[in-house]
């Protein structure tokens, strides 16, 4: 893609601003250290679910996941429903009885409930390094989308958002992060269904084009393509291109197309970068199909749900935001209204990657497919309408890396400031600009990995370490200090491990490289059997204040009992 | 300074649940048990249908493939449930989840306090 003039850099700055303008309002009401933590538990309902909202929806939502359909089809469709049903789970499980907690963080919670220093320490680190590897790709996707739609070099996005992010969260804390976030979402709902609602009826007055039909993708116009960097495709029907070198005849099979600028005469089969297999329509719109060459795909569909409905109640930054509401009736009410908004934001991703197959197929010949819902208002509306679309679609992304990675920083700060420092409100500013730094150098220095796929192993960490401490701690009065932190280890050893494989493409192909990108399915349980069978081997640990603390967590608040939190 | 506090002190002494449940004795250990199972069970029956008419579905899939070309409303099956009508229905679990958890708190309140 090429810059579209000035409105994209309005829509940069003008987010940036905003941020900066809204955060600064939290600003003036942020003073003590329970400011900057929780927010002094003073919360609305609703406007904690827009600031949970605007906090979850990442660049792996707003454009990760109209990519994934766009390229894979109706499996991918199980992303956003975990996405979702994970907060069932969480109000189901954890939402009330973690705010009665009285805590400020999960190592708070951990420290209460099992009286362990020791597992404290451990979930402290597990917060950092889930929340270190969820800010790297929002980073990275932040340069990327800032080179695609501006032209600016790819370490400039990184850098602007780690330093609006830690301005706005070293000034104010939960407090700004609260206002920031509560209006990135509203301001992500209307970026992503406004442009949509355009084209779905530019579609429309196309005759509705078939979007499943039999056929693969095809370029519906003599199209121009301008490649970057050299790419390996497949090309499935023969077709005469002008390449570079002059009129060139891809035959099927592999083929290397070098940089320059390649014209696809309309009606030619979309040949695929080489990593994606191409699908016909109706293959495509067939869940376990294996479209676009997806392995193992019932498999990968369960472990892919296990990690999303579980992973997002071991969230860090999620679950610290259920601590700044007032009492757990009001965190229920909340998590309550982040079904009713993340359920209407989803509606959207899955029709741009489905409108992308008939309107930007040549980004299944380039592999950028995260940019499909950015692309996809200039190739169907063009002029300045589709120009303005597109800024506002670039506002959008750009809100979702600015408000998940102020979540991100605060919970990972937090748990800085309160485990490595003493607490006040300097060292808070002092934790954030460290929490950012460490994973600002990994976004600059690692080679990219796709946002999905990064976040999905980060939910995979989550769902093998945070699930099962908080679902055996609140719920079963057997866990002990021992137990958890052989859980903990057991099962965050075993994620990360699978994590680094996968990243280093250490395994290819097969069932070994299936489990080993999608390891929840296997790892939650074991991390349960382990925390588990461990416990029952020391019941002479089990705390010996347990009745006490399952009252608190359990108990309703009007029954009277002064939580002095 | 910022750690948690991990006793919960009752204020009004007078009434004997309350006084039961403060000191957690067996009474006190009772009442707070049949909270947590009645509230477990409920979390666990939701959690069971869902997961099985969520869960279900690949395995719908995966057995009859033929359920995936099914078309309602001009979209097909799979794309209608995942695409769509997912999303109300669990917000509707969730409505009702807060109901019934919100009855059981008000019971055992009740029960607190009738005694």
């Amino acid at each position: 893609m090429r810059s579209s003039g000035p409105y994209d850099e309005a829509a940069v700055v003008l987010v940036v601003l905003l941020t900066l303008a809204v955060g600064s309002y939290g600003l003036r009401l942020a003073r003590t250290t329970s400011d900057f933590l929780v927010a002094s538990r003073g919360v609305s309902p609703l406007l904690n679910a827009s600031a949970i909202g605007g906090e979850y929806l990442s660049a792996a939502s707003f454009l990760g996941i109209a990519g994934l359909v766009f390229a894979y089809g109706a499996d991918m469709l199980w992303y956003p429903v975990g996405f979702v049903a994970g907060y069932l789970v969480l109000l189901m499980v954890v939402a009330a009885p973690l705010r009665r907690s009285g805590a400020y963080t999960v190592p708070d919670f951990a420290e209460a409930r099992l009286g362990s220093a020791a597992v404290r320490r451990l979930a402290s680190a597990l917060v950092v390094a889930i929340g270190w590897l969820y800010l790297v790709p929002q980073l990275q996707g932040a340069g990327l989308t800032l080179r695609a739609t501006t032209g600016a070099p790819a370490w400039a996005g990184a850098v602007l958002v780690a330093v609006v992010v830690t301005v706005n969260v070293a000034g104010g804390g939960m407090r700004s992060a609260t206002f920031v976030q509560a209006f990135q979402y509203w301001l992500k709902l209307t970026a992503i269904s406004v442009p949509l609602l355009v084209l779905v009826s530019v579609w429309q007055s196309d005759g509705a084009p078939d979007l499943a039909g039999p056929q693969g993708p095809v370029f519906r116009e003599t199209t121009t393509l301008r490649l970057d960097d050299p790419v390996r495709v497949q090309v499935l029907e023969a077709v005469t291109v002008r390449a570079p070198t002059g009129d060139r005849l891809l035959a099927p099979g592999r083929e290397r197309l070098e940089a320059g600028t390649y014209v696809f005469p309309a009606g030619a089969a979309v040949p695929h970068v080489d990593r994606i297999e191409a699908a016909a329509g109706d293959d495509w719109a067939r869940p376990l199909s294996g479209a676009g060459g997806l392995e193992h795909p019932l498999y990968a569909t369960y472990a892919l749900v296990l990690a999303t409905f579980l992973g997002t109640l071991g969230l860090p930054h999620v679950l610290v935001r259920f601590y700044t509401n007032p009492d757990g009736a009001s965190a229920r009410r909340t998590t309550l209204f982040v079904l009713a908004l993340l359920g209407t934001f989803y509606l959207a991703p899955a029709l741009y990657g489905a409108l992308g197959r008939v309107y930007v197929p040549q980004l299944l010949l380039t592999g950028q497919t995260d940019a499909v819902v950015l692309a996809l208002p200039r190739a169907m509306v063009g002029g300045l309408t589709g120009a303005l679309l597109e800024a506002l679609l670039v506002a959008g992304a750009f809100a979702a890396f600015l408000s998940t990675s102020s979540g991100l920083l605060v919970s990972t700060a937090g748990v800085i400031v309160q485990d490595v420092l003493r607490g006040s409100v300097r060292d808070f500013r002092r934790a954030t600009v460290v929490a950012a730094v460490v994973p600002l150098v990994l976004a600059l220095a690692a080679s990219r990995l796709p946002v999905g796929v990064v976040v999905g192993l980060a939910f995979a960490l989550a769902a093998s370490t945070f699930c099962p401490l908080l679902v055996l701690g609140i719920w079963w009065r057997g866990l002990t200090a021992p137990g958890a932190a052989t859980g903990l280890v057991v099962g965050g050893g075993l994620s990360a491990a699978a994590v680094l494989a996968t990243f280093t493409g250490l395994v290819d192909g097969g069932w070994p490289a299936s489990l080993l990108a999608q390891p929840a399915a296997w790892t939650v349980p074991v991390t349960f059997a382990v925390m588990i069978g461990v416990s029952l081997a020391t019941k002479d640990r089990i705390p010996a204040d347990v009745g006490r603390t399952m009252l608190r967590l359990h108990a309703p608040e009007s029954l009277g009992l002064d939580r002095r939190s | 300074m910022t750690s948690p506090r991990t006793s919960a002190v009752l204020r009004p002494p007078g009434r004997p649940a309350l006084r039961a449940l403060d000191e957690q004795d067996v009474v006190g250990e009772l009442l707070v048990r049949s909270l947590v199972r009645a509230q477990l069970v409920l979390a666990l029956r939701l959690a069971a249908v869902f997961a099985f008419l969520l869960g279900g579905l690949p395995l719908l899939f995966a057995v009859a493939p033929a359920t995936r070309d099914i078309e309602v409303l001009g979209l097909t099956l799979p794309w209608l449930v995942l695409g769509v009508l997912v999303y109300p229905a669990l917000l509707a679990g969730g409505w009702l989840y807060v109901r019934l958890a919100e009855r059981n708190e008000r019971d055992f309140v009740e029960l607190v306090e009738r005694s």
